[in-house]
């Protein structure tokens, strides 16, 4: 009897401890699992991101449809908000300033920039150093900077217009925030300022990787300075310069701040761009579906550089 | 080569354009610094010449910490700016991990959602954030921002991230796996201790942008003891009279003084982080 009590009692804590082992074992296999273990990590950023980017996303198309005031009751309009802005003589204004400052800041950046990378890849004293105080108009916020454009840009106390008056060159100086179209092309500097370090730096990093036996080749193959440039590094940075293209394309056709800070719109609504006059619309106007559409407007221009970037990668 | 021309090409081709650049690229702080440190009476002196200084004095900087919040403006800056990163790189890690060093069904699309997630500016969702924001009861509060500002940064971090996670060899995981850690600990042990510059690229980066953020800030922060600094300074002290600049300058050169400290301290990586997108990947 003792040894088959003792068989019997030693059995059940031995199964038992088994039984209880075995779901944990099952749970860390299961999340050991490649696939597994991978949504569980992206879990707690994909939430977050569809709350705070997918959900206003989705209900800025669905406001876009309303007629819709701040503290109102909402009233579906259909496309009645984009009709209103299809007829909206500033609303044009500000697509073709959109337009207008996007092709022209980029155009200036990239060949700034470039100009910025040849002179900044050629060894020098203080190199590091250059480089840093160079890319600060791109490191510090904004708002900040432009803020010191305003007062270089001031008609009466402003540097320039100051500097021209001391040197004789005017008795005053332009109005640079005041004219419509000085005030376009002062909008139009200050984001040049801003974004030239970003092309210059980028590029510079390309110019770096040029591999220095291909102008060697080059010039034993009898190429002067230009045509080393327009066939050996040209060619060659294509791609980063269009990378770097694309990117301020789209950042300077939504960019708010910039404007908002230095002319606020004006004079009479003549500067503004679609994302200050959809704010202007919303949030000065207090009309939350018809601004919400004039920022939606802006998405084909995204799309289409979307498009056109895929289509670059894949062709790659 | 002849002395004499490369003596010139380096004049022209080298010295001058950085000579132009320069004066360019730090005009407006030269001018910042200057406007700040000269009394009202020679600042708005007309027969002045405007780049010199004839009596510096600290006036605009005292009345400035005396007469408004900038001092708590800095402090609600550095603090949104922290915040917001810390949590942007800890999302922007666990969406970078899986993505570049795992295979699990929907990557693709997935990589793509997120290249493109980081390409939708701010601009195009704020009239649903505001509403969304009233919603959760944040109108007003420095959560607002801290929560909103990783809708631009998460993305951006797994982007950068995912390329510095690649370059971990996979053998030293697999090694790891078969000496029994779990994948928790393979990751947190092994792959991203090798990662830190990837990290502080990521976090310089986002630190920036988060002080440069200001449509956000302009909606949800009203109120003047809960202001950044970017909103203080538009906010506040744009006034109705003209006599304003000497104060204002003096706001903006403090306001970018943090900003630049850290940046010139990890210089090296914010441009590792700058041309990682473009160049890199």
């Amino acid at each position: 009897m003792t040894p088959g009590a003792e068989i019997t009692s030693a059995a059940p804590p031995a199964l038992a401890g088994v039984r209880r082992r075995r779901p944990k074992f099952r749970a860390r296999d299961w999340l050991e699992r490649e696939s597994v273990f991978s949504w569980v990590l992206l879990a707690p950023p994909l939430l977050f991101l569809l709350l705070f980017l997918g959900y206003p996303f989705v209900y800025g198309l669905f406001l876009s449809f309303f007629h819709m005031e701040v503290a109102r009751e909402p009233t579906f309009v259909g496309l009645g908000n984009f009709v209103r802005l299809w007829g909206d003589a500033i609303f044009w204004k500000a697509v073709r300033n959109t337009a207008e400052f996007t092709v022209l800041a980029c155009l200036l950046k990239m060949i700034g920039g470039l100009g910025m990378a040849l002179v900044m890849n050629q060894n020098f004293r203080l190199k590091a150093l250059s480089r840093a105080l160079l890319l600060l108009p791109f490191v510090v916020p904004t708002v900040l900077s432009t803020v010191a454009w305003q007062w270089i840009l001031d008609p009466g106390m402003g540097l320039i217009n100051r500097l021209l008056v001391v040197s004789g060159l005017a008795t005053t100086g332009p109005s640079w925030l005041g004219n419509p179209t000085l005030a376009m092309l002062s909008i139009i500097l200050v984001n040049t300022w801003r974004g030239l370090p970003f092309f210059g730096i980028s590029i510079l990093a390309g110019l770096q990787t040029v591999p220095t036996e291909l102008y060697d080749a080059a010039s034993i193959d009898g190429a002067g300075t230009w045509a080393r440039f327009r066939h050996v590094t040209l060619p060659l940075l294509m791609p980063v310069i269009l990378i770097v293209t694309t990117f301020s394309i789209i950042f300077t056709f939504f960019d708010f701040q910039l404007v908002y800070v230095l002319t606020g719109g004006g004079p009479a609504n003549e500067t503004h761009l679609m994302a200050t006059y959809a704010f202007a619309l919303s949030m000065g106007g207090g009309q939350l579906g018809l601004g919400s559409a004039a920022a939606l407007a802006m998405m084909p221009a995204l799309a289409l550089v979307l498009v056109l970037l895929t289509l670059y990668v894949r062709r790659a | 080569m002849v002395g004499e021309l490369t003596w010139q090409r380096r004049l022209f081709g080298l010295w001058l354009p950085l000579l132009v650049l320069t004066v360019f690229c730090l005009l407006p702080f030269v001018w910042m610094v200057i406007t700040s440190l000269k009394p009202n009476a020679e600042l708005y002196d007309p027969k002045a010449f405007p780049l010199a200084i004839r009596h510096p004095s600290l006036e605009h900087y005292i009345g400035l910490l005396k007469e408004t919040n900038f001092l708590l403006w800095t402090a609600n800056t550095m603090l949104v700016a922290v915040i917001a990163t810390a949590i942007s790189l800890i999302l922007g890690t666990l969406l970078a991990y899986p993505l570049a060093r795992l295979r699990f069904p929907g990557a693709a699309l997935l990589a793509m959602t997120v290249g493109a997630a980081y390409l939708v500016p701010q601009t195009l969702l704020f009239v649903p954030m505001v509403d969304l924001v009233n919603r959760l009861h944040l109108g007003n509060t420095l959560s607002a921002v801290v929560l909103t500002y990783p809708t631009l940064l998460v993305p951006f971090c797994a982007w950068l991230l995912l390329g510095y996670f690649k370059t971990v060899p996979k053998e030293l995981e697999e090694a790891a796996l078969i000496d029994g850690a779990s994948r928790w600990c393979a990751m947190t042990r092994v792959v991203l201790p090798l990662c830190v510059p990837g990290f502080i690229s990521a976090g310089i980066f986002a630190f920036t942008l988060a002080q440069n953020e200001f449509l956000y800030a302009l909606l949800f922060l009203t109120r003047s003891d809960i202001r950044t600094v970017s909103i203080g300074v538009v906010g506040e002290l744009i006034r109705g009279d003209a006599f304003y600049w000497g104060q204002l300058m003096a706001a903006a050169f403090l306001g970018l003084v943090p900003v630049v400290a850290i940046y010139m301290f990890f210089v090296k990586y914010y441009v590792a982080g700058l041309t990682s997108g473009s160049v890199k990947g």
